[in-house]
């Protein structure tokens, strides 16, 4: 079952494709990272599964039920441009999105108390918006965005303008209601977070889907059999016709294996020969890299 | 619903508990009437300078009778010759000589009379110089033509012009209704024209800051746009009128105020200053009276709830367009002003013509632009208490009515784009062209 479903979603702006065609689907309980390129059209996709913006054909399905002006209760969004209204208290702040959201002013002051109370920020409540840091104001945002219990999270470049410490606050928190069962949507730049937090990813380009899967399965679909080996002694003399030297450290090698040949059996042919092999890892692309290469159409 | 109201209770609450808004709404009033009685203070300032005038009558031709005396302004006839008092003007107490030669000729229309004196008199020591002895010469031209002094009172008729309708049924109006009905048509475009201006502009500058502080998106994640555009809208409107009703509440109660603790009336201001002949008291009872009967004859149950629709017809569909005007801005506020001015054009315009219309009600400017919705919220109030003819109200209405849906739309169309939009140099067809984006 998937909390959320895009069936060849084309959103056209007056003179270009914002969305073309675009399909992928969230696994229940999943975190999912939306990547892209600035202008590939992410904006677009999250603003359609908001329902801020509607698409001209397709179909969004949301855990099941086709996308309508009910869902944007069950859905908790933080745009990566974000605000909050200056002048306001953050107390009243906090009441006033939560029950925009459809809650009843109960519901909405038991939930703030709650998180107030986890950030350890009660004191707050009656400060001013403008009163508080960045980094406070972010909180703040997160609240709000998590506050009506969604199904499905849409984080938008969550940790821009957040301290270390502020960012492993968060992404605790998203962890946990991940972990309770918030299906969430990660959007950023920062591939190395999309490494750390996501199961599955997908990559849009000029509009267009153009990578999907998990990062696991991503990552070998583009693996270049390298291999870095810590080794003492010397090489065999025949070596290279097992494998292709791609770079030569002091004491490591890389290499490329030929697609027929297997890990194990160049790990076996080394030792056999008396190398002593302190380490044998695979090098698998990082994301980064991946995405460059798929968004410059490198493959 | 529910969501609107919330909208709507923010965008009040925020505004109406701002010390900003208890300050304007307070201090207004205050400052406005503390404005006047300082105003009426310096105009009533008398230089505190006792002036007494020795008076010469060398042909006798006031024949002694006492000239009017005030607090500041003292007339003593001396019987020494000029040459005699100004030799010893320092030892007197007098701080001029007036000298009245005799009359060339009784019938004369001009006569000059001399002050000596080291000092210029004021502008109105000498008004009321001039005026005193004149009245006392015209009494003596009286006397020596042998006039009958009833009859020359009687030459002088005061004429009421009473307009009277043609068809015997129509009501009839005095012309002093046409007198009050401009003064209400007047405060009502008046007040119309500065509720679409200041409140207007609120909304507009509260729509822009909604989107450069980059709030609007997460709004609209949760609302739909032209929820948020008519939130808004009601909410400030409500602020408006929560103002001006405090406004006319406060303002007759600081007016009694001032006249119980300081004793004076600040109307004199203007009576005084321009009629120095008194006013008999009978006469303004009974002018008070007719001021009162027309005040109640006029159909205020008609009038007043279509003052209100004016108001509101007009604050949506001006509102509505500042909103959209707001959501077209960028950072650049230079930039955006250029679009407030097709906006503004037409509220001036029609504060122009409110104008034309309280002074010729029936003119056909008046009359089409009270039904043109643009200019109708502001000049229709203006010509309410002129009883026009029923037709026209009824068009007005029923076009005002319309035009604002109307316009309600368009700007929702132009809002719910423009608030998304950054970075875009917005001009009239790009505004034109979000009229037909699809959501």
């Amino acid at each position: 079952m998937s909390i959320l479903k895009l069936e060849d979603v084309t959103k056209v702006y007056e003179n270009h494709v914002a969305v073309d065609g675009v399909s992928f689907e969230i696994p229940k309980g999943c975190i999912f990272g939306l990547l892209g390129p600035n202008g590939a059209g992410k904006t677009s996709i999250i603003r359609i599964i908001t329902t801020i913006t509607r698409a001209d054909s397709g179909v969004v399905y949301l855990d099941g039920e086709k996308l309508s002006s009910k869902h944007p209760y069950q859905i908790g969004y933080m745009p990566e441009e974000r605000g909050l209204y200056k002048k306001m208290k953050v107390g009243e702040h906090l009441i006033y999105l939560a029950r925009l959201k459809g809650m009843s002013k109960k519901q909405a002051l038991d939930a703030i108390n709650e998180w107030l109370e986890k950030f350890e920020i009660k004191g707050w409540w009656d400060k001013k918006v403008e009163e508080l840091s960045k980094g406070m104001q972010q909180k703040i945002q997160f609240i709000s965005t998590v506050i009506h219990r969604p199904k499905l999270l849409i984080l938008d470049e969550p940790f821009s303008g957040l301290d270390p410490i502020n960012t492993n606050l968060i992404k605790d928190e998203i962890d946990a209601l991940n972990q309770s069962g918030i299906s969430i949507i990660f959007s950023t730049h920062r591939m190395e977070q999309v490494e750390e937090i996501c199961e599955r990813i997908v990559l849009i380009n000029k509009g267009k889907n153009i990578l999907e899967g998990s990062v696991k399965d991503v990552k070998n679909q583009f693996k270049e059999n390298l291999f870095r080996i810590g080794f003492e002694g010397n090489l065999p003399y025949d070596f290279t016709d097992n494998a292709t030297v791609v770079k030569r450290d002091k004491g490591s090698i890389t290499v490329k294996l030929d697609m027929a040949k297997d890990s194990n059996s160049l790990l076996e042919y080394l030792i056999s020969n008396g190398v002593i092999v302190h380490s044998f890892n695979e090098i698998l692309p990082n994301l980064n890299e991946i995405f460059i290469k798929q968004v410059q159409g490198e493959y | 619903m529910d969501k609107l109201w919330l909208i709507i209770k923010r965008e009040y609450l925020t505004r109406v508990k701002k010390r900003s808004f208890i300050i304007t709404t307070v201090i207004t009033p205050l400052a406005l009437v503390l404005f006047m009685v300082v105003v009426g203070f310096i105009f009533s300032y008398e230089s505190g300078d006792v002036i007494r005038i020795a008076v010469v009558d060398e042909g006798n031709i006031l024949n002694k009778k006492k000239i009017k005396n005030d607090e500041s302004l003292y007339f003593y006839y001396e019987d020494q010759p000029i040459e005699t008092l100004r030799d010893n003007f320092d030892a007197t107490v007098y701080s001029g000589i007036l000298a009245i030669p005799p009359l060339q000729n009784i019938k004369t229309k001009k006569h000059t009379i001399y002050y000596y004196s080291d000092r210029q008199p004021s502008i109105d020591v000498s008004l009321k110089i001039e005026q005193r002895v004149s009245e006392l010469i015209r009494e003596h031209k009286i006397d020596r033509l042998q006039l009958d002094k009833e009859g020359l009172k009687a030459l002088n008729t005061k004429i009421v012009l009473d307009p009277e309708p043609i068809t015997p049924n129509s009501e009839d109006t005095s012309n002093l209704t046409t007198f009050i009905a401009a003064g209400i048509g007047g405060v009502m475009g008046m007040i119309m024209y500065m509720t679409v201006f200041i409140y207007g502009m609120m909304v507009m500058r509260s729509v822009m800051e909604e989107k450069m502080n980059r709030i609007v998106e997460i709004m609209i994640s949760s609302v739909r746009p032209f929820q948020l555009m008519m939130g808004k809208i009601i909410g400030v409107g409500a602020v408006g009128l929560t103002q001006v009703g405090i406004w006319a509440l406060l303002m007759p109660i600081l007016y009694f105020l001032v006249i119980l603790f300081f004793g004076f009336n600040p109307d004199d201001l203007n009576s005084t200053a321009n009629m120095p002949a008194e006013i008999d008291m009978a006469d303004m009872e009974v002018l008070m009276g007719q001021i009162t009967n027309e005040l109640t004859a006029i159909n205020w149950w008609l009038i007043i709830p279509l003052f209100i629709f004016y108001f509101l017809g007009g604050y949506f569909l001006y509102a509505s367009l500042f909103a959209a005007v707001g959501s077209a801005m960028g950072d650049d506020l230079g930039e955006g002003q250029a679009l407030t001015i097709p906006i503004t054009i037409p509220v001036v315009m029609a504060f122009y013509i409110m104008f034309v219309a309280v002074r010729a009600p029936q003119s056909s400017l008046a009359v089409w632009s009270s039904i043109f919705p643009l200019f109708s919220p502001i000049v229709m109030p203006a010509r309410l208490a002129f009883d026009p003819p029923f037709w026209q109200i009824a068009t007005s209405v029923l076009v005002l009515l319309i035009s604002a849906l109307f316009f309600v739309w368009l700007s929702a169309r132009i809002y719910r784009v423009g608030i998304l939009m950054y970075g875009k140099k917005v001009s009239f067809r790009e505004l034109g062209k979000w009229l037909f984006y699809k959501d």
